[in-house]
C-alpha cells in the first residue's frame, strides 16, 4: 500500500465564489487518514507550477477522500478546472494529526476559514460533547455550515461582518466559552486551524488562561514527506517539519 | 543490457544517483522505492557539528522551478554515523556523503571520519549559496579550491572524491580542470543557481534568507551546457545535475558528456522519479538498439 497513488476526480463542486469541495477516489489501495493528516495533490502535469499542493483532508468516506480548498494562487486556480473523471497523482496521508482529547477534557475545536477542513475530520470522530467554532469574514466565505450542524457537539458560527451567525471572531467566542467553563471548573483542550493571526490570538488566550491544546500549521513545502526540509517552523525544541512532526503541534511548543 | 558505469574506483549498477539535499538520508524514500535499485545515494550535506538551518519561509516556487534556502540544516557527523549510516548500509547501493565545512581542516576531519567508516564516496560541497560560511569561498576561488581538494585528497586513501562545482562562473572548464589536477576523482555539476523572488504585494523577498538556490527544470539547459563544457576540459567523469525530471533529461546529460546523473528536485514531485528514470533509460537504449550505456556518454554529434 503506497502513499503515492493515483486518484480519480469524482466531483469538484463550487461551494462559493472562492472555495470548492473536491472528492477523489483512490484507484489503488490507500491507507486511511487520521484527523489532521494531509495529502499532497498534483495540480497539473506541466512543470509550472512545479510542486504538489498540501491540503488537510476534510472527510473520508468509505470510498472517497474529500478536500475543501479556496482559490488563492496559480495551483488552486488549476484545481478549480479539475474535471470529473480526471486522474491525478496524490501522496498521503502525511504528517502527524491531532491527538485524541484525554479523559476529563472538553474539546474546543476552532476552524478559521478553510481551516475548518482540518478541524472537521477531528470533529467527526469525537464521541463526546465538544464545542465547534467556525468563523469567516462574511457569510459567503463560511464553509460546511450544514455539515457542522450534523455533528455531535455544540457549534458556533460567526462572521466578521455579522452577515451570518454571530458578529465577531472565533477568538471572542472562545474567550466566552473559556470564561464560562472556568467558573464551572470544566477543563478545556483547544484544537485550532486557520489564519496565522487567529492562531496567534488563540495562543495568547490559551497562555493567559493556562489552557493546553494543538494547532495545525501550514508552511510552504516541496515534498510533504520529510525530505526537503522546506517547511520548517520554529518550536521550543528547534526547527520542526510541518510535514512530518506536524502539521499538528502542541500550542505551547510553537515559537511565534 | 549493461547499465553499469564507473566513477573513479566505484562501479555503479546504473548511472542514476540522488542529489544531495533532496533525498534526506534515504529513509524518507524507502516506502516509495526499492533503494537497492539506485546507482548511488548521495545524502544530505553533513557538517562536523549539527546545523539548525535558516528561518522560514525556506522555499518558494518559480516558473518551472523552485528556490530553496534551507541553510544546510543537518544532524552533524556524529549522529549521521550513529543513526543514519547503519541504515543506509543495509542496501545494495553505493553511499556517497556530501560534506561541508568552513575550513580545509573541517573538510579533512569529515573526510577522514567517513573513510574510517568506509563510505563509498565523498562529495565536497563547495557551492552552497545559502549560508555565509557554506564553503562557497572554495567554490569561487580557484586557488582555494585547489588547496581544499589536494588537502582532502592527501588525507584520505582510496575513498572516491567528488567535487560539486558552483555554477556562477563564466569559466567552468577552469574549475573542472583544477578539480582534476588537485586529485578529485570526479566532478558533479551544477549546484543550484543563486536567485531571488519578491512578493510584490508586500514588497518583501519570498525567502527569509532573501536569496536562495534555483533548481528544477528551469535550470536544466544551463546545466547541460556546463556539463558539456566541463566534460570537454577533463578526463575524469562528470556527473550531471540540474532539473532532471525523467529519462529523456538524463539521456540529454549523458549525451552532453555526463557519466552519471543526479536526480534532485524531481524527487519532491514524485518520490519514484529515480526508479522511473532507470526504467526509462533502459527502454530508450532498447529502442535505439544500444547494449551498453557507456556508448551514449559524450556521444553528441555536431554535424
Amino acid at each position: 500500500m503506497s502513499r503515492y497513488f493515483r486518484a480519480k476526480v469524482v466531483s469538484n463542486l463550487p461551494l462559493n465564489k472562492k472555495s470548492n469541495l473536491l472528492t477523489l477516489r483512490p484507484l489503488e489501495r490507500a491507507k486511511n487518514p487520521e484527523p489532521g493528516q494531509f495529502y499532497m495533490i498534483e495540480v497539473g502535469n506541466s512543470y509550472d507550477p512545479l510542486l504538489k499542493r498540501p491540503f488537510s483532508y476534510f472527510r473520508k468516506t468509505s470510498e472517497d477522500i474529500q478536500f475543501l480548498y479556496a482559490v488563492r494562487g496559480k495551483g488552486t486556480l488549476l484545481m478549480k478546472d479539475f474535471m470529473e473523471g480526471e486522474i491525478i497523482n496524490i501522496i498521503g496521508p502525511l504528517g502527524t494529526g491531532y491527538p485524541k482529547p484525554s479523559r476529563g477534557y472538553i474539546a474546543v475545536l476552532i476552524g478559521g476559514g478553510t481551516g475548518i477542513a482540518s478541524i472537521f475530520s477531528l470533529a467527526e470522530r469525537l464521541t463526546k460533547n465538544a464545542y465547534i467554532l467556525h468563523g469567516a469574514k462574511c457569510r459567503e466565505e463560511l464553509l460546511a455550515v450544514n455539515e457542522l450542524k450534523s455533528l455531535k457537539g455544540e457549534s458556533f458560527i460567526c462572521t466578521d461582518d455579522g452577515s451570518f451567525g454571530e458578529k465577531g471572531t472565533t477568538v471572542e467566542i472562545l474567550e466566552e466559552i473559556l470564561t464560562q467553563n472556568s467558573r464551572l471548573k470544566t477543563q478545556n483542550l483547544i484544537y485550532a486551524c486557520g489564519p496565522r493571526a487567529m492562531l496567534e490570538a488563540v495562543s495568547k488566550l490559551a497562555a493567559d488562561k493556562g489552557i493546553k491544546g494543538y494547532f495545525s500549521l501550514v508552511e510552504y513545502m516541496a515534498c510533504g514527506f520529510g525530505a526537503c526540509l522546506g517547511c520548517a517552523v520554529k518550536t521550543v525544541h528547534g526547527y520542526k517539519r510541518v510535514c512530518k512532526e506536524g502539521p499538528v503541534f502542541p500550542i505551547e511548543e510553537i515559537v511565534w | 543490457m549493461d547499465l553499469t558505469v564507473h566513477i573513479g574506483n566505484l562501479k555503479l549498477k546504473n548511472p542514476v544517483m540522488t542529489a544531495s539535499g533532496t533525498f534526506g538520508y534515504g529513509e524518507e524514500y524507502s516506502e516509495f522505492i526499492n533503494l537497492n535499485r539506485l546507482g548511488a545515494i548521495v545524502v544530505k550535506g553533513i557538517s562536523l557539528e549539527p546545523m539548525e538551518g535558516n528561518p522560514p519561509p525556506r522555499i518558494c516556487e518559480t516558473p518551472c522551478g523552485m528556490l530553496n534556502a534551507i541553510g544546510l540544516q543537518n544532524i552533524g557527523l556524529k549522529r549521521f554515523l550513529g543513526e543514519k549510516l547503519p541504515y543506509l548500509r543495509k542496501f545494495n547501493t553505493k553511499v556517497i556523503v556530501n560534506i561541508l565545512g568552513n575550513t580545509i581542516r573541517d573538510y579533512i576531519r569529515l573526510a577522514q571520519a567517513l573513510e574510517d567508516e568506509r563510505v563509498d564516496g565523498i562529495e565536497l560541497n563547495v557551492s552552497c549559496p545559502n549560508v555565509k560560511k557554506g564553503g562557497i569561498i572554495f567554490g569561487t576561488d580557484k586557488k582555494m579550491l585547489g588547496r581544499l581538494i589536494s588537502g582532502v585528497r592527501k588525507s584520505i586513501k582510496k575513498t572516491l572524491l567528488i567535487t560539486k562545482l558552483f555554477p556562477n562562473t563564466s569559466n567552468i572548464h577552469e574549475f573542472a580542470k583544477i578539480a582534476e589536477d588537485s586529485g578529485s576523482d570526479a566532478i558533479s555539476l551544477i549546484n543550484t543557481i543563486p536567485a531571488m523572488a519578491i512578493d510584490i504585494e508586500i514588497w518583501r523577498p519570498k525567502l527569509a534568507n532573501i536569496t536562495g538556490g534555483l533548481s528544477g527544470p528551469a535550470i536544466r539547459p544551463v546545466a547541460v551546457r556546463m556539463v558539456w563544457e566541463a566534460s570537454r576540459a577533463v578526463k575524469i567523469p562528470v556527473i550531471g545535475i540540474g532539473g532532471t525530471m525523467n529519462s529523456d533529461d538524463a539521456i540529454e546529460f549523458m549525451l552532453a558528456g555526463a557519466t552519471a546523473i543526479q536526480v534532485g528536485t524531481a524527487n519532491f514531485l514524485n518520490p519514484k522519479s529515480t526508479v522511473e528514470i532507470i526504467d526509462g533509460i533502459e527502454k530508450y537504449l532498447k529502442k535505439k538498439g544500444i547494449n551498453n550505456i557507456v556508448d551514449i556518454i559524450g556521444a553528441l554529434c555536431y554535424a
